[in-house]
């Protein structure tokens, strides 16, 4: 069963976990400027919005790389980089309609989110929530249900 | 190892700036953020010198865990001498830009001088630059932070600034970064202000790594993590309701300080509570709380973001607060409300804006608010001297305009921005000023909370919660349950609290862990990430070297232990109502037996046995 990233932003408190648990899965070190979720402040409207790659399918990204940079993981459904095959063109991050590829200026090649290899670093640190890594089939049944739960009927109680 | 090692120092004087190793044999004895900078400092300032004068310097610095995962761990300091006290002050504040900070590289950044002009300092990684910032020096916090975020189009970068309270010399004006954390206590945002410094935008690309045993140290952080989540205050009540949610529960021990102070209960906490931010209002049938925000890597996220009605009067015709800001605290919601006598939840809430963005400290600020209006009510300050304003307890209009004049440095706010005792001293009360040392008093009365009174007459900062915060015990049962109306153990108590919260003031963690973490589950954390052997037993070894270099400087400033002392109503008025009806606060019950458990002599002096045993200077710093 694939799993995918479920993102419930109404949970999120803006602590930047996930951008911590992410920078030092990648890179080794804490550092929030090279993880590959991001956590978008709306400060007017006391909002906060973490955002990543959803791995689509038919990936823009991996259609225009140039060299096949791009790979397809079968058993994750992740769109990978392979670094030392990108050359840097940076025709990826202008593929992707969401912005979620982008270009590392220290190592000169593109980079996303390649979901841990199948279990997500920023889900296991979130606090609240706010990102959990579940079922690709029904990343909307925990949504079904708070509905289906304001739905009158006939039940016991009546 | 998780310290950076690198010190910046800004010549603001002659616009040098270098770059130093960290001094590392006093991060062994010091360990970071209020500890190490206050050795710093030490070492080189003259205790006496003039805090707005050029030969002050500001220390901007970061613990070794700040920008790790650890949680909380994004806190940093602001350490100078105070204009307010004379004393060291030490602001600490949560958001962001200390992680930035030392994401960029930087352990610390000590600014010294003064600059010829209004400049910010803009620090990328290894990139320093001092820039003119004479299009800024005379706007808000908020303007400020905007313009140098289109300036650079990086909205990335985090920003620390001072608004125009600290520039027309407000001797409570706090540092706010990220728009609504603040340094906020003892004047360190006037200090900053006074070097013709307006701002310090920072980006760092770096990342935080030398953690000595990084597996140790992930291990550490997620029992850590747990621990706080498990815990009641930090897992369910400081996310729910914020630090507010302690406004009903010291109403009813009878601690909240009211109407300056006078009594020691409100017939309106109810109204300005944390549950209240909950409640829809009638106008508009929004809460006042929009939702609770994390700082950098905090998993408890005890932040308020609020609105205001927009209907309110405060705001009804001022569109630009229309929007979602940084919401009332339990200390501000007292400072403003219950002190003022005011419990208009709106009304608050744009004082509280307004604090934010030009940057005031709202503890003093309500509390010189609430001094002014009993010598309003006493007609010893006048509507001639306001200006025709009816400063009466209880007026929202009256505190959202001292707010406003005070924010800008216009007529009477230029009093009131003196600080509760030089206002009522210039009016010929000093009686009336509820300070210790001449910082304003926080949300608990002493008179109800025994050990608060030990707390902020011996407090290096002047009077403070933060310093040894005895509510935990005396109210809450944390680490365990004392009587808040009996003095015996409260100086063992006291000296316990003050010695831990050094040491965590010293870590890059945030004090608020402290209602589920203990000294057991800290030191793990640092000693994963430092070299040193940090253990429990070291990190309150270092708390006591820390307090005591503290003293040390105020001793040398010409603070001595007659200033450990408390106003008269504290000490003669006794409280009328509560569970404290009767009572007064009883300092003298506990003062002679905490300078002998500190090892200092009668006059509240270290000894030399005691300066000796935790490595300071003998016959102390003037020697």
């Amino acid at each position: 069963m694939l799993k995918a990233l479920q993102i419930e932003p109404e949970k999120c408190t803006g602590c930047l976990q996930c951008e911590l648990a992410c920078s030092f899965q990648a890179e080794g070190v804490f550092n929030p400027s090279k993880s590959r979720i991001k956590i978008f402040t709306f400060h007017d409207e006391g909002r906060f919005v973490p955002y990543t790659c959803t791995q689509c399918s038919e990936a823009w990204c991996m259609h225009a790389c140039p060299v096949e940079a791009i790979v397809f993981n079968d058993r994750t459904g992740a769109k990978e980089v392979l670094a030392d095959v990108c050359v840097g063109c940076k025709v990826c991050t202008i593929a992707c309609p969401f912005g979620t590829v982008n270009y590392d200026q220290d190592d000169k090649v593109a980079y996303k989110c390649d979901l841990c290899g199948g279990a997500p670093e920023c889900a296991k640190a979130c606090p609240t929530g706010a990102i959990t890594y579940v079922d690709a089939d029904h990343t909307g049944l925990a949504r079904m249900r708070a509905h289906a739960a304001k739905t009158a009927n006939v039940g016991a109680s009546a | 190892m998780a310290w950076a090692k690198k010190v910046m120092r800004v010549n603001l004087t002659t616009g040098r700036i270098g770059s130093e190793p960290l001094n590392m044999d006093w991060a062994m004895q010091y360990l970071g953020q209020r500890g190490l900078a206050t050795k710093y400092l030490t070492e080189e300032i003259d205790p006496k010198c003039d805090a707005l004068g050029p030969d002050n310097k500001l220390i901007m610095t970061t613990g070794p865990l700040t920008g790790t995962m650890a949680s909380t761990a994004g806190r940093y300091s602001i350490v100078t001498k105070s204009p307010l006290t004379g004393c060291v002050a030490c602001s600490n504040s949560g958001g962001f830009i200390g992680a930035e900070m030392k994401t960029a590289g930087w352990d610390m950044i000590i600014f010294e001088g003064k600059a010829p002009k209004p400049v910010f300092l803009h620090l990328e990684n290894e990139t320093a630059e001092l820039v003119p910032a004479d299009e800024i020096w005379g706007t808000s916090c908020w303007h400020a932070d905007e313009w140098i975020h289109r300036k650079y189009q990086d909205p990335l970068m985090r920003i620390a600034v001072v608004g125009r309270s600290a520039e027309k010399g407000c001797l409570y004006a706090a540092v706010v970064n990220d728009l609504h954390r603040a340094a906020g206590r003892s004047g360190v945002g006037t200090v900053m202000a006074s070097k013709n410094l307006k701002a310090v935008a920072i980006r760092g690309t770096r990342g935080v790594g030398n953690v000595r045993d990084i597996t140790a140290f992930m291990a550490a952080v997620q029992k850590g993590k747990k621990v706080l989540a498990d815990n009641a205050v930090t897992g369910q009540g400081l996310p729910r309701f914020g630090t507010n949610v302690l406004m009903n529960v010291i109403n009813e021990v009878g601690a909240m300080p009211t109407r300056n102070m006078r009594e020691v209960q409100f017939e309106g906490s109810s109204r300005i509570s944390g549950e209240a931010m909950h409640e829809p209002r009638e106008s508009d049938g929004k809460p006042n709380l929009v939702t609770n925000a994390g700082c950098f890597g905090c998993t408890i996220a005890c932040g308020r973001i609020s609105t205001i009605d927009r209907g309110h009067f405060t705001i009804s015709n001022k569109p630009q607060y229309w929007g979602a800001s940084g919401g009332l605290e339990y200390e501000a919601a007292w400072a403003l409300g219950s002190d003022a006598g005011v419990d208009d939840l709106d009304a608050l809430t744009y004082a509280n804006f307004i604090c934010n963005e030009d940057g005031m400290d709202p503890i003093s600020f309500g509390s010189t608010v609430a001094a002014a209006m009993e010598m309003f009510a006493m007609g010893v300050i006048t509507k001639q001297h306001t200006g025709g304003v009816e400063l009466k307890f209880g007026s929202a209009e009256a505190l959202c305009w001292a707010a406003d004049v005070t924010a800008r440095g216009e007529g009477f706010g230029l009093e009131l921005g003196l600080g509760s005792k030089r206002l009522c001293e210039k009016y010929g009360h000093p009686e009336l000023s509820m300070t210790v040392k001449g910082q304003e008093f926080p949300a608990y009365d002493p008179r109800g909370i025994q050990g608060m009174g030990l707390t902020y007459a011996t407090s290096n900062r002047g009077a403070c919660h933060l310093r040894s915060y005895t509510v935990a015990s005396e109210v809450m049962g944390v680490p365990v349950k004392t009587d808040p109306l009996v003095t015996e153990g409260k100086a063992e108590l006291v000296k316990a609290f003050q010695d831990a919260t050094a040491a965590v003031d010293s870590t890059g963690l945030c004090v608020f862990t402290t209602f589920a973490w203990t000294m057991e589950d800290i030191a793990p954390q640092i000693d994963a990430a430092c070299a040193g052997g940090w253990t429990a037993q070291k990190m309150l070894e270092t708390g006591e070297r820390i307090w005591n270099l503290e003293r040390e400087f105020n001793l040398a400033a010409g603070i001595s232990g007659k200033d450990d002392t408390l106003p008269d109503r504290m000490l003669k008025e006794a409280a009328k109502t509560g569970p404290a009806k009767g009572k007064v606060n009883n300092l003298h019950e506990m003062l002679p037996k905490y300078y002998e458990i500190r090892g200092w002599g009668r006059d509240g002096i270290p000894t030399n046995e005691t300066r000796k045993r935790l490595g300071l200077k003998s016959g102390g710093l003037a020697a």
